[in-house]
Protein backbone atom coordinates (compact mmCIF):
# COMPACT_ATOMS: atom_id res chain seq x y z
CA UNK A 1 0.00 0.00 0.00
CA UNK A 2 1.40 3.19 -0.97
CA UNK A 3 0.68 6.17 1.21
CA UNK A 4 2.22 8.31 -1.04
CA UNK A 5 4.16 10.07 1.69
CA UNK A 6 5.34 14.08 0.74
CA UNK A 7 7.79 14.45 -2.33
CA UNK A 8 8.95 17.15 -3.66
CA UNK A 9 7.43 19.94 -3.96
CA UNK A 10 5.80 18.80 -0.47
CA UNK A 11 8.84 19.07 1.31
CA UNK A 12 9.56 22.19 2.47
CA UNK A 13 5.98 23.54 3.23
CA UNK A 14 3.83 23.40 6.36
CA UNK A 15 0.50 24.31 6.50
CA UNK A 16 -2.48 24.58 9.08
CA UNK A 17 -4.61 21.98 8.23
CA UNK A 18 -7.87 21.99 10.50
CA UNK A 19 -10.00 19.15 10.47
CA UNK A 20 -13.70 19.77 11.10
CA UNK A 21 -15.66 17.50 12.42
CA UNK A 22 -19.86 18.15 12.30
CA UNK A 23 -21.15 15.06 12.41
CA UNK A 24 -22.18 12.10 15.30
CA UNK A 25 -19.90 9.08 15.20
CA UNK A 26 -21.99 6.41 14.02
CA UNK A 27 -24.55 7.88 12.05
CA UNK A 28 -22.43 7.91 9.41
CA UNK A 29 -19.10 7.25 8.39
CA UNK A 30 -17.39 10.86 8.09
CA UNK A 31 -16.47 10.66 12.24
CA UNK A 32 -14.24 7.94 11.57
CA UNK A 33 -13.11 8.70 8.19
CA UNK A 34 -12.13 11.68 9.16
CA UNK A 35 -9.89 10.41 12.44
CA UNK A 36 -7.78 7.91 9.55
CA UNK A 37 -6.74 11.38 7.12
CA UNK A 38 -6.07 13.06 10.82
CA UNK A 39 -3.67 9.75 11.60
CA UNK A 40 -2.35 9.81 8.01
CA UNK A 41 -1.43 13.66 7.78
CA UNK A 42 0.49 13.00 10.98
CA UNK A 43 2.95 11.89 8.86
CA UNK A 44 3.43 15.08 7.34
CA UNK A 45 4.68 17.17 10.04
CA UNK A 46 1.83 19.90 9.04
CA UNK A 47 0.66 21.85 11.95
CA UNK A 48 -2.49 20.20 12.37
CA UNK A 49 -5.81 20.75 14.70
CA UNK A 50 -9.35 19.28 14.76
CA UNK A 51 -12.54 21.15 15.80
CA UNK A 52 -15.96 19.86 17.13
CA UNK A 53 -18.95 21.35 16.75
CA UNK A 54 -22.49 20.90 15.98
CA UNK A 55 -23.25 16.71 16.69
CA UNK A 56 -19.14 16.20 16.28
CA UNK A 57 -19.34 17.00 19.80
CA UNK A 58 -20.80 13.29 20.76
CA UNK A 59 -17.48 11.75 19.00
CA UNK A 60 -15.61 13.36 22.19
CA UNK A 61 -17.90 12.40 24.81
CA UNK A 62 -16.97 9.45 27.34
CA UNK A 63 -18.34 6.19 28.10
CA UNK A 64 -19.08 5.37 24.36
CA UNK A 65 -20.51 1.28 23.91
CA UNK A 66 -20.78 0.35 20.37
CA UNK A 67 -22.00 -3.19 21.23
CA UNK A 68 -25.63 -3.01 20.35
CA UNK A 69 -25.35 -1.26 17.13
CA UNK A 70 -22.61 -3.76 16.53
CA UNK A 71 -19.60 -1.10 15.33
CA UNK A 72 -16.38 -0.38 16.19
CA UNK A 73 -16.00 1.98 18.65
CA UNK A 74 -13.03 4.10 17.58
CA UNK A 75 -13.25 6.94 20.51
CA UNK A 76 -10.29 5.22 22.27
CA UNK A 77 -8.21 6.48 19.33
CA UNK A 78 -8.59 10.07 20.44
CA UNK A 79 -6.48 8.94 23.47
CA UNK A 80 -3.89 8.85 21.24
CA UNK A 81 -3.57 12.04 18.57
CA UNK A 82 -1.04 13.07 21.41
CA UNK A 83 1.04 10.04 20.11
CA UNK A 84 1.00 11.75 17.10
CA UNK A 85 2.00 15.26 18.02
CA UNK A 86 -1.89 15.92 17.38
CA UNK A 87 -2.00 18.56 20.53
CA UNK A 88 -4.95 20.58 19.76
CA UNK A 89 -8.57 19.57 19.79
CA UNK A 90 -11.30 22.48 20.10
CA UNK A 91 -14.61 21.87 21.31
CA UNK A 92 -17.17 24.57 20.89
CA UNK A 93 -18.92 25.72 23.81
CA UNK A 94 -22.23 26.54 22.42
CA UNK A 95 -22.48 23.06 20.78
CA UNK A 96 -22.05 21.62 23.94
CA UNK A 97 -24.13 23.37 25.77
CA UNK A 98 -27.54 23.07 22.83
CA UNK A 99 -27.03 19.89 23.44
CA UNK A 100 -27.03 19.34 27.30
CA UNK A 101 -23.50 18.64 27.25
CA UNK A 102 -20.87 19.80 29.73
CA UNK A 103 -17.23 19.51 29.63
CA UNK A 104 -17.42 16.76 32.20
CA UNK A 105 -19.15 14.36 29.36
CA UNK A 106 -15.93 14.30 27.13
CA UNK A 107 -13.08 11.99 27.55
CA UNK A 108 -9.77 12.66 29.49
CA UNK A 109 -7.37 13.75 26.60
CA UNK A 110 -3.63 14.64 27.58
CA UNK A 111 -0.17 14.38 25.93
CA UNK A 112 3.19 14.62 27.71
CA UNK A 113 4.59 17.86 27.37
CA UNK A 114 8.12 16.94 26.65
CA UNK A 115 9.45 21.08 27.28
CA UNK A 116 7.95 21.02 30.50
CA UNK A 117 8.97 17.39 32.29
CA UNK A 118 6.75 15.19 31.04
CA UNK A 119 3.80 17.25 32.12
CA UNK A 120 0.18 15.77 31.34
CA UNK A 121 -1.24 18.39 29.44
CA UNK A 122 -5.08 18.83 28.13
CA UNK A 123 -5.53 17.86 24.46
CA UNK A 124 -9.25 19.32 24.68
CA UNK A 125 -9.45 23.04 24.53
CA UNK A 126 -13.13 24.19 24.82
CA UNK A 127 -13.60 27.60 22.91
CA UNK A 128 -16.81 29.82 22.25
CA UNK A 129 -18.13 30.35 18.84
CA UNK A 130 -16.28 33.41 18.60
CA UNK A 131 -12.79 32.21 19.48
CA UNK A 132 -13.55 28.90 16.87
CA UNK A 133 -14.25 31.76 13.72
CA UNK A 134 -11.07 33.14 15.01
CA UNK A 135 -9.33 29.87 14.98
CA UNK A 136 -11.12 28.67 11.45
CA UNK A 137 -10.12 32.37 9.64
CA UNK A 138 -6.51 31.29 10.93
CA UNK A 139 -5.91 27.74 8.65
CA UNK A 140 -4.58 27.20 5.51
CA UNK A 141 -6.60 23.87 4.71
CA UNK A 142 -9.62 23.39 5.98
CA UNK A 143 -11.22 19.71 5.64
CA UNK A 144 -15.14 19.72 6.65
CA UNK A 145 -16.31 16.04 7.82
CA UNK B 1 -4.59 34.24 -11.53
CA UNK B 2 -3.69 30.90 -12.41
CA UNK B 3 -3.75 28.51 -9.14
CA UNK B 4 -2.88 24.91 -8.73
CA UNK B 5 -5.94 23.24 -7.31
CA UNK B 6 -6.58 20.17 -5.38
CA UNK B 7 -10.34 18.89 -5.31
CA UNK B 8 -11.49 16.65 -3.16
CA UNK B 9 -14.78 14.44 -3.90
CA UNK B 10 -16.57 13.09 -0.86
CA UNK B 11 -19.72 11.50 -2.07
CA UNK B 12 -21.03 9.29 -4.86
CA UNK B 13 -22.75 9.76 -8.23
CA UNK B 14 -26.21 10.27 -8.53
CA UNK B 15 -27.22 10.37 -4.86
CA UNK B 16 -25.75 13.47 -4.39
CA UNK B 17 -25.18 16.57 -6.88
CA UNK B 18 -21.49 17.13 -5.48
CA UNK B 19 -19.90 14.89 -7.62
CA UNK B 20 -21.72 16.50 -10.58
CA UNK B 21 -20.43 19.89 -9.29
CA UNK B 22 -16.93 18.59 -8.97
CA UNK B 23 -16.85 17.84 -12.48
CA UNK B 24 -18.34 20.45 -14.13
CA UNK B 25 -15.43 22.85 -11.74
CA UNK B 26 -12.59 20.57 -12.28
CA UNK B 27 -13.79 21.05 -16.25
CA UNK B 28 -14.62 24.97 -15.97
CA UNK B 29 -11.16 25.44 -14.13
CA UNK B 30 -8.87 23.77 -16.89
CA UNK B 31 -10.53 25.34 -19.35
CA UNK B 32 -9.59 28.87 -17.39
CA UNK B 33 -6.22 28.01 -17.72
CA UNK B 34 -5.94 26.74 -13.62
CA UNK B 35 -3.88 23.60 -13.24
CA UNK B 36 -5.40 20.46 -11.27
CA UNK B 37 -3.02 18.79 -9.15
CA UNK B 38 -5.05 15.83 -8.23
CA UNK B 39 -8.82 15.01 -7.55
CA UNK B 40 -9.21 12.84 -4.88
CA UNK B 41 -12.22 10.60 -4.32
CA UNK B 42 -13.16 9.65 -0.39
CA UNK B 43 -15.84 8.27 1.60
CA UNK B 44 -18.61 6.99 -0.66
CA UNK B 45 -16.82 9.83 -3.49
CA UNK B 46 -14.75 6.27 -4.61
CA UNK B 47 -18.13 4.56 -6.12
CA UNK B 48 -17.41 7.48 -8.99
CA UNK B 49 -14.48 4.97 -9.91
CA UNK B 50 -16.24 2.03 -10.92
CA UNK B 51 -16.24 1.30 -14.59
CA UNK B 52 -19.38 -1.30 -13.71
CA UNK B 53 -22.19 1.74 -13.46
CA UNK B 54 -24.96 1.50 -16.37
CA UNK B 55 -26.97 4.64 -16.22
CA UNK B 56 -30.15 4.53 -18.20
CA UNK B 57 -29.34 5.91 -21.73
CA UNK B 58 -31.16 8.99 -21.46
CA UNK B 59 -28.83 10.36 -18.18
CA UNK B 60 -25.45 11.70 -17.95
CA UNK B 61 -22.63 9.26 -17.28
CA UNK B 62 -20.98 10.16 -13.94
CA UNK B 63 -18.15 8.13 -14.51
CA UNK B 64 -17.54 7.71 -17.67
CA UNK B 65 -17.21 11.21 -18.26
CA UNK B 66 -14.46 11.41 -15.13
CA UNK B 67 -12.54 8.87 -17.10
CA UNK B 68 -13.01 10.78 -20.43
CA UNK B 69 -11.79 14.08 -18.78
CA UNK B 70 -8.63 12.66 -16.95
CA UNK B 71 -7.92 11.42 -20.95
CA UNK B 72 -8.10 14.65 -22.26
CA UNK B 73 -6.61 16.57 -19.77
CA UNK B 74 -4.11 13.91 -17.52
CA UNK B 75 -5.82 14.24 -14.56
CA UNK B 76 -4.37 12.30 -11.30
CA UNK B 77 -8.07 10.90 -10.40
CA UNK B 78 -6.81 9.10 -6.71
CA UNK B 79 -9.75 6.79 -5.24
CA UNK B 80 -8.95 6.04 -1.55
CA UNK B 81 -7.61 2.28 -0.82
CA UNK B 82 -9.22 2.72 2.54
CA UNK B 83 -12.65 3.79 1.39
CA UNK B 84 -12.35 1.57 -1.45
CA UNK B 85 -12.25 -1.50 -0.13
CA UNK B 86 -14.68 -0.66 2.65
CA UNK B 87 -17.13 -0.62 -0.33
CA UNK B 88 -15.94 -2.56 -2.79
CA UNK B 89 -13.90 -0.99 -5.56
CA UNK B 90 -11.15 -2.59 -6.70
CA UNK B 91 -7.92 -2.55 -9.14
CA UNK B 92 -6.43 -5.63 -10.50
CA UNK B 93 -3.61 -5.76 -7.67
CA UNK B 94 -5.98 -5.53 -5.27
CA UNK B 95 -9.17 -7.73 -6.92
CA UNK B 96 -5.81 -10.77 -6.72
CA UNK B 97 -4.70 -9.97 -3.53
CA UNK B 98 -8.11 -10.15 -2.23
CA UNK B 99 -9.44 -13.03 -4.22
CA UNK B 100 -11.81 -11.42 -5.63
CA UNK B 101 -13.04 -12.74 -9.21
CA UNK B 102 -12.85 -9.27 -10.65
CA UNK B 103 -11.72 -5.65 -10.48
CA UNK B 104 -13.65 -2.84 -11.32
CA UNK B 105 -11.80 0.32 -11.53
CA UNK B 106 -12.38 2.49 -14.10
CA UNK B 107 -9.90 3.55 -16.72
CA UNK B 108 -8.11 6.97 -15.20
CA UNK B 109 -8.53 6.15 -11.94
CA UNK B 110 -5.74 4.82 -9.67
CA UNK B 111 -6.11 3.42 -6.05
CA UNK B 112 -3.55 5.00 -3.56
CA UNK B 113 -3.26 6.23 0.00
CA UNK B 114 -4.95 8.95 2.17
CA UNK B 115 -1.27 10.37 1.96
CA UNK B 116 -2.33 11.40 -1.57
CA UNK B 117 -4.79 13.60 0.00
CA UNK B 118 -2.85 15.46 2.76
CA UNK B 119 -0.26 16.22 0.26
CA UNK B 120 -2.56 18.00 -2.34
CA UNK B 121 -3.60 19.96 0.53
CA UNK B 122 0.28 20.83 0.87
CA UNK B 123 0.96 21.44 -2.50
CA UNK B 124 -2.05 22.72 -3.88
CA UNK B 125 -2.79 27.01 -3.95
CA UNK B 126 -6.41 26.08 -2.56
CA UNK B 127 -8.30 23.07 -2.00
CA UNK B 128 -11.88 22.51 -2.71
CA UNK B 129 -13.84 20.03 -1.52
CA UNK B 130 -17.20 18.65 -2.66
CA UNK B 131 -19.83 17.47 -0.42
CA UNK B 132 -21.81 18.02 2.62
Amino acid sequence: MNDGKATNGAAGAKKRFMYVNRKAPYGTIYALESLEVVLISAAFEQDVSLAFLDDGVYQLTKGQNTTAIGMKNFSPTFKALGDYEIKKLYVEKESLDERGLAPEDLMQITYEDEDEDYAEKPLIHIVSRSELTEILARQDVLFNF
Amino acid sequence: MELKLGILVNEGPYTHQASDTAYHFTKAALEKGHEIFRVFFYHDGVNNGTRFTVPPQDDRNLQKAWSELAAKAKLDLVVCIAAAQRRGILDTGEAKRHGKDSDNLAPGFRISGLGQLVEAGIVADRLVTFGD
